[in-house]
């Protein structure tokens, strides 16, 4: 029998985190705050990947590159993940992402008509852009507003109920500017930021669940029955 | 007693256009079930939690006290609040975080102080924009009030919470996938054993999942008892639940409803509920518990809205949706994009699910459109046997995650129940609906 081949040394332990160069000062600082809410940094890279997205409007190969040095991972293994999930885009996508439910309550309520009308009025397919890249149209799954069937999203806002006429009237809107006050473009998902830093320092914490703890087995010890000494 | 009477638990404030601030929380006797909490042992709230006989909203329906005192014997790391809500036709916890962000925020730090855990996650969809940002301005006044974080109204007790988005990922509500997640990964569910992340969870330490609605009936339960909860409803479902109400009906929406003494007739037919089906058409069929649950047809209407009752009648509450289908709807239809959807979440782990969803999604495509063949019937149950073996309910599972066993569902339910609307499509070449 042969031994197993011992499995290489992670590579990660040998690079040296770059300092980032594509992200702005500002949404480091932001991430490094994102970073520090979570026990292990890699916890971080999805809403980092959200804040890149804020700032470029989709999720940039040199973006990437900057979150792996922040969290500590490859740029490979940032690409792995968000290349997972349907909100990070990894090739360019228009100022408005509008997102077409055609899941079953969708469906019932005419979904699939109005995602024909989206395409044939816009000129593209789902997963297209316009031409002047303005808007991205996607066949989305249930959205979970299900009681305003067809539902439809504009990077992430809920516009409520479409039908094909105010489906029009919605994208002139956007392409006129008259929803810019509701709806940021695509990228900017959370604009209410937390307000305070790390509330409880984590060595603060560990000290208190022992005291807590000791504190319960005081507790179990007090309200155990008075057996009199023998058990 | 009418259907709408009894006590609104946790859809109390939806009413008013301000339900989300800290005021109107305050206003409304918010924070007080977490200052009675704090005046408890932390045991004594548990044991309320327990006495409620709570089951999780979040699709399985596990006894919430039951998964926090298995755990008790190691001490939780983590509380972990599943906001994820993706399952097709669920909008209630979109209600919640919403329009009452400040219930969800309470019944969270009440947990955290019955585990005695110092750190929250709430996973939140990352399509919820608004509910992130609502949930994220409550946790702020929350703070600021002294209701989280250091030293919670004088009692010593501290918890941090930390509001994560998710990125766009139905199997993230599966709760190792979304434990994955969390930590930066690929949304892949995990090999069980073991079977709860109460064991080996976030980070591999013992961390605790419950879906928001669990989370949000906590502060009422503390304020009034776990026996007045346990007072309402039947048998283990116990309390009100939220349920989610789409399809064709008058008014679709969500209704906070009395478990066991509400009917599914009453839910979709009620005046004051869904106020019955449009265009005077009939009911043809009804999913009653998301699109992973087997669907029921008329004869099945006087079901009690009960997770045993449903269990029994071979389908499942699950995530509290009920779909409702009108007889001009084409079951072909509605199966095949059931099956789609699942082809398209389906995270590519494991063979069954990832192949059986994509050939399954084609040959319904191929009958919907006219170019099936008579054996294609046979063929999408031996392809959903292959999935689920016996096509048992509740299934049996060849997966790592239950969302393959679901596949076969709505496949198996149309055939059963609408085989004639399968052999006209073939039989003429196209969909009789369009
Ligand atoms: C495919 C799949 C999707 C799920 N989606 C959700 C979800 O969106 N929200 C949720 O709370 N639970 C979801 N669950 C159930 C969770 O795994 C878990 O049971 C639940 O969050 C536990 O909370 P509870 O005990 O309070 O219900 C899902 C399960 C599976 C298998
Ligand atoms: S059953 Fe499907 S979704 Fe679940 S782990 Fe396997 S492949 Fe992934
Ligand atoms: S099915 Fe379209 S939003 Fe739920």
């Amino acid at each position: 029998m042969t031994e197993p081949t011992p499995l290489a040394p992670p590579r990660r332990a040998a690079l040296a985190p770059a300092a980032p160069t594509h992200l702005s000062a500002d949404v480091v600082a932001r991430a490094r705050q994102l970073i520090g809410l979570y026990p292990e940094p890699r916890s971080a890279l999805i809403p980092l990947c959200h804040l890149a997205q804020e700032q470029d409007g989709w999720l940039t190969p040199e973006a990437m590159v900057d979150i792996a040095g922040l969290v500590g991972v490859t740029p490979s293994e940032v690409l792995g993940t968000a290349s997972f999930y349907d909100m990070l885009h990894t090739e360019p996508v228009g100022r408005y992402v509008v997102a077409v439910c055609t899941n079953i309550a969708c469906l019932l309520g005419g979904a699939g008509e109005l995602l024909e009308h989206a395409e044939d009025s816009l000129g593209i397919g789902a997963g297209g852009t316009t031409p002047d890249g303005t808007v991205t149209l996607e066949e989305a799954e249930c959205l979970a507003d299900c009681d305003r069937a067809p539902c439809v999203q504009v990077n992430h806002r809920y516009v409520g109920a479409q039908s094909p006429e105010s489906f029009d009237r919605l994208i002139d809107e956007l392409r006129s500017g008259a929803r810019d006050a509701d709806i940021p473009p695509h990228g900017t998902l959370i604009r209410v930021h937390r307000a305070n830093g790390l509330a409880v320092d984590p060595d603060v914490v560990v000290e208190e669940r022992r005291a807590a703890a000791e504190a319960k087995a005081a507790r179990e010890a007090a309200a155990a029955p008075a057996t009199g000494g023998g058990a | 007693m009418a259907i709408t009477d009894p006590p609104k638990i946790v859809t109390s404030r939806i009413g008013y256009d301000d339900s989300h601030t800290l005021e109107r929380y305050l206003a409304t006797g918010g924070y007080e079930g977490l200052r009675k909490a704090l005046a408890m042992t932390p045991e004594a709230v548990a044991a309320e939690v327990d006495a409620a006989s709570l089951l999780g909203r979040g699709g399985a329906g596990f006894p919430a006290g039951r998964k926090w005192s298995m755990l008790r014997k190691a001490p939780v790391t983590y509380l972990v609040v599943n906001g994820d809500e993706s399952e097709p036709a669920t909008f209630k916890d979109h209600l919640l975080v919403e329009r009452d962000p400040h219930q969800l925020v309470e019944g969270v730090v009440i947990a955290a102080f019955a585990l005695q855990v110092s750190q929250v996650f709430i996973f939140l969809r990352g399509e919820f924009a608004l509910g992130l940002e609502r949930v994220q301005a409550a946790l702020n006044d929350a703070y600021a009030h002294g209701a989280v974080g250091r030293d919670i109204f004088g009692s010593g007790f501290s918890v941090d919470v930390v509001v994560h988005p998710g990125a766009g990922a139905y199997i993230c509500g599966e709760e190792t996938a979304l434990l994955e997640s969390l930590e930066g990964k690929r949304g892949f569910p995990r090999i069980k054993p073991p079977f709860f992340p109460a064991a080996i969870g976030l980070y591999g330490d013992p961390t605790v999942v419950n879906n928001v609605e669990t989370m949000s009936n906590l502060p009422w339960i503390v304020r009034n008892g776990g026996a007045a909860f346990a007072a309402l409803g039947g048998g283990r479902s116990t309390g009100t639940r939220l349920f989610a109400l789409a399809g064709h009906v008058h008014n679709p929406g969500v209704y906070e409803l009395e478990m066991v003494t509400t009917t599914f007739d009453d839910l979709i037919n009620a005046p004051v509920l869904g106020g019955g089906i449009p265009h005077g058409r009939g009911l043809k069929a009804f999913i009653p518990g998301g699109v992973s649950a087997p669907w029921f047809g008329p004869d099945q209407l006087d079901l009690p809205l009960g997770q045993d009752e449903v269990a029994e009648a071979g389908s499942m509450l699950g995530s509290g949706s009920v779909v409702v289908m009108d007889d001009h709807t084409c079951a072909v239809r509605a199966a095949w994009r059931i099956t789609k959807f699942f082809s398209r979440e389906s995270c590519g782990q494991c063979t069954p699910c990832r192949e059986g969803s994509g050939w399954l999604e084609r040959i319904m495509d191929r009958i919907e459109r006219g170019e099936g063949r008579e054996a294609d019937l046979d063929l999408l149950l031996d392809a959903c046997d292959n999935i689920a073996p016996g096509l048992t309910w509740p299934p049996q599972q060849t997966t790592i995650c239950v969302l393959g066993s679901s596949i076969p569902s709505s496949i198996s339910s149309a055939i059963t129940m609408f085989r004639d609307e399968f052999l006209v499509h073939i039989k003429e070449g196209g969909c009789p609906y369009d």
